[in-house]
């Protein structure tokens, strides 16, 4: 048999070639309604009033009182109501709904809506710390004591906008008492915890299904189960078909975003020029409610010290609100925010002590056995060396390094080395999602994987059938995988974090290696299995202590630019990566998501601008939100190196997240390297190479 | 209201609607035509795009008085073509295709770039296709993937 690794042709590429591939908005229920969202216009303010016109027959307001259970949109932290009651916090937080059969009609309704509202003082400052998270590893007090030098930098980080190409939606119907939802979403279970908590509703009553989904990043986590529970609510009054699509504009105003963030590190420089101690300090912006955010922080904060090993270090973090659009799960979850100081960090205390980065570098590189951040063990093997060696021999990345710092060349390549942790951090896998996965043999001898994961361009339906027909030996045709419908697949958990290949691929590699000895042609069989913590893993929850995770995928990201001397433009002009995925299931996928991947991050860095002013955010479409095209995309090349994790299956571990992590540190180097500037801020746009170029 | 008469996906075809209504619209709710997506509604990202007379156009912004006596080519007219064909292969066996949300739109902007440009050097594909929003793919293999059905189509177009 070929090894998994060699490509096949993705399972959904022709049905979306051909057009006929349905996403929600292309789903049509007779006798189907539309929903549109009245929402907040002011920043922070208390709902004095509310008049609603006289109503045309067949068309309806729901709001928080049509709320049969609770008014509150369930998601690790449940502070997001459904419908504003009688305060709002931020511009655009939703109130009710109007539905009805005309589209045009409901805008109209909408416009008569008059909301009188007294507005309260906003606070946009990072002043209302809601989660703290501190951590220690060795004696980071002694480090800074005995210090011969101390190095401060602080770096910041902007929003970010998933853009999904495919805009947020949600459609549902009522099918024999039960709330039917379809959407375009990446968990199906936390959409249906959520609804059955606003409906008071029984396991049996709610049923979630996921339609093809275009695009998500991180943007379809949470967000979509705020949306489900306004249209459950809708649906339980109105008991007809209903549909609640955003348009580009209402999707960039309202759905959650990468969170801002604020980072001060500091280093202690000992006598031999060595980094004896570390602290880093981060804030991020939440926005108006929690949901996600601490989860989002403990990721950035155990991700401190990068790719390194640096024995005495503090960490510490807080959570902010601000009356400002919530944020959320972004690809990366954290992890990029902190990368990006890090490798900042690093290069600038090199150029403070005059040594040279890549050495200084190297030497604190992590190494197999050492202890990571919150003093758990790197256990598996770290090719990083290898890696390093392989990108800078592809992108000549010595000599141009060397030949681009000559003053006025213009021209710069930086390079980028991070680490992701695969799956949930701490102990979520074990004691909050607890994965089950189901294999169903018919007699006709097919497989069916039963597992609530999403394919939302990242080719799960490919692989997860190429696991299972590498196991039971069978075609690729012979199984089936179709997409998760709450009523038939059970909660194999959310499709986030770098986990679905390795946490549940994996269970579905056991899974099939179960079917393979039970196997007899003709008859039905069930297997299924249950996700296990390996027994070496321990951590500590409260004192971030132990293992954060259960393996760590590596990259090196080195990216080439040019710099405008006139307007500061910067044009990319190559791109290379080398990852440690574990080993792929696809190659031609992972390389599609490394690609994919790395000019998001790239974007991130040096492109992608978003900001919020007084609490609104300025940006309304994809006109002045700029995401790179193929005018800005250069020559990629992309590398893989094999280092199986034992636990995976074939040993493959996370890679979708990986691949966009490294990408802001990598070109804000160049840019760097390019200017002979220090950059401390992302994204490096001209005008902020214009202000580094002036004040140095 | 007015009657608009035009041919799509080569039938001939009468509809009685607001000349200002957007094609879009019309494509996908009266002609269920719903390959043609609708990914930022203001002309700028390409996943509504169709061919009118053999031009790329982003309907989203075309109203519909505006096409009266025109052909028109949705995704699902195209995919029944020899051109499609090479293409569809071209994306399936570079990996062009990630969520596919961008992907009739960008079959589409392949198409009118090899009909004007049936050879295009990499510089030329990127020109071709920057109207086209991706956020999956990065492009590479979409560029590569124009490329290798400009050399495996030779002659088609
Ligand atoms: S939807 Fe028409 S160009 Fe974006
Ligand atoms: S494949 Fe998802 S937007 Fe292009």
């Amino acid at each position: 048999m070929k090894d998994i690794s060699s490509s096949v042709r993705k399972v959904d590429s022709i049905i979306k070639m051909s057009g006929v591939a349905q996403y929600v908005d292309d789903i049509k229920i007779s006798g189907m309604l539309y929903a549109k969202t009245v929402r907040s216009t002011k920043v922070k303010a208390i709902i004095k009033n509310i008049i609603i016109p006289e109503l045309p027959s067949g068309y309806h307001t729901v709001d928080h009182s049509d709320i049969p259970g609770k008014n509150v949109v369930s998601i690790i932290f449940d502070d997001m109501p459904v419908f504003a009651e009688k305060e709002v916090k931020y511009y655009g937080e939703p109130i009710m709904l109007v539905v009805g059969e005309d589209k045009d009609v409901i805008t109209d309704i909408i416009s008569n809506i008059e909301i009188e509202y007294q507005e309260q003082t906003p606070v946009f400052e990072k002043i209302k710390s809601a989660i703290n998270y501190h951590f220690v590893k060795g004696d980071s007090n002694k480090a800074f004591k005995n210090a011969k030098k101390i190095i401060k930098y602080d770096y910041e980080t902007g929003y970010q906008e998933q853009l999904y190409i495919e805009p947020q939606g949600m459609i549902g119907e009522i099918e024999n008492n039960k709330v039917t939802l379809t959407g375009s979403i990446q968990c199906p279970y936390y959409v249906k915890n959520a609804v059955k908590v606003v409906l008071d509703a029984n396991d049996d009553e709610v049923r979630v299904k996921q339609a093809v989904v275009g695009g998500a990043f991180g943007g379809k986590e949470e967000f979509p189960s705020l949306m489900a529970c306004e249209l459950a609510v809708a649906l339980r009054k109105i008991k007809k078909p209903i549909k609640l699509i955003y348009e580009r504009e209402e999707d960039m105003q309202v759905t959650t975003k990468r969170h801002p963030a604020w980072i001060h590190m500091e280093a202690a420089i000992n006598e031999f020029n060595e980094i004896d101690g570390l602290t880093a300090k981060a804030a991020i912006d939440a926005g108006a409610s929690i949901g996600l955010s601490g989860v989002v922080l403990a990721r950035a904060l155990i991700a401190s010290t990068g790719a390194y090993t640096i024995e005495n270090i503090e960490v510490d973090g807080d959570v902010f609100l601000t009356n400002t659009v919530p944020n959320g799960a972004f690809r990366g979850f954290g992890a990029p925010q902190m990368l990006f100081a890090v490798e900042m960090f690093i290069h600038h205390i090199a150029k403070e002590l005059d040594i040279d980065p890549l050495e200084l570098r190297l030497k604190y590189l992590a190494k197999q056995g050492d202890a990571t951040s919150t003093r758990g063990k790197f256990r598996d093997p770290i090719i990083m060396n290898d890696m390093i060696k392989k990108a800078m021999e592809m992108s000549d990345y010595k000599n141009k390094v060397k030949a681009y710092e000559e003053e006025g060349t213009y021209k710069g390549i930086g390079m980028s080395w991070f680490l992701h942790g695969c799956g949930f951090t701490g102990s979520g896998e074990a004691d909050h999602i607890k994965a089950l996965v189901k294999l169903e043999k018919g007699a006709d001898d097919k497989v069916t994987i039963l597992i609530a994961a999403v394919d939302m361009g990242q080719g799960i339906q490919t692989t997860m059938k190429k696991i299972v027909s590498h196991i039971l030996n069978i075609p690729l045709d012979q199984i089936i995988y179709n997409k998760p419908d709450t009523d038939l697949v059970p909660d194999s958990g959310p499709t986030v974090a770098s986990r679905t290949i390795m946490i549940v691929g994996g269970l579905v590699a056991r899974a099939a290696k179960q079917l393979k000895e039970k196997w007899e042609d003709g008859k039905q069989i069930v297997v299924s299995e249950r996700y296990k913590q390996p027994e070496y893993i321990k951590w500590d929850e409260d004192n971030f202590i132990g293992d954060a995770y259960p393996a760590y995928s590596w990259g090196v990201n080195i990216v080439e630019v040019e710099v405008c001397p006139v307007t500061y433009q910067v044009t990319l002009v190559g791109i290379w990566s080398v990852y440690d995925v574990g080993k792929a299931i696809d190659e031609r996928i992972v390389m599609g998501q490394a690609d994919g991947g790395i000019l998001q991050g790239v974007g991130y860095g040096y492109l992608e601008v978003m900001r919020n002013e007084n609490g609104r955010i300025v940006h309304k479409n994809v006109t002045d939100y700029i995401i790179p095209t193929t005018g800005d995309t250069p020559p990629m090349e992309t590398f893989l190196i094999d280092n199986p994790y034992p636990l995976g299956p074939y040993g493959a571990k996370g890679a979708g997240e990986l691949t966009l992590v490294g990408g802001a540190p990598a070109v804000a180097l160049a840019i760097e390297n390019a200017i002979n500037k220090k950059v401390t801020r992302i994204p490096v746009t001209p005008e902020y190479i214009m202000e580094l170029m002036k004040n140095g | 209201m007015a009657k608009i008469k035009f041919t799509l996906n080569n039938k001939q075809v009468e509809i009685e609607k607001s000349p200002t209504a957007r094609l879009l619209d019309i494509l996908r709710e009266d002609f269920d035509f719903t390959g043609v997506k609708e990914g930022c509604g203001e002309g700028e990202c390409g996943a509504c795009a169709v061919l009118i007379n053999d031009q790329i156009v982003n309907s989203c912004i075309v109203p519909l008085g505006t096409v009266e006596g025109k052909n028109i080519v949705t995704i699902e007219g195209f995919s029944k073509t020899k051109r499609h064909e090479v293409l569809r292969n071209a994306f399936e066996e570079e990996g062009a295709v990630q969520c596919g949300f961008c992907t009739p739109g960008m079959l589409i902007a392949s198409e009118s770039l090899l009909n004007k440009n049936p050879h295009p050097t990499d510089e030329e594909i990127k020109i071709g296709l920057s109207g086209n929003l991706c956020r999956c793919t990065g492009y590479n293999m979409i560029i590569k993937a124009v490329k290798s059905a400009s050399k495996k189509g030779d002659g088609l177009w």
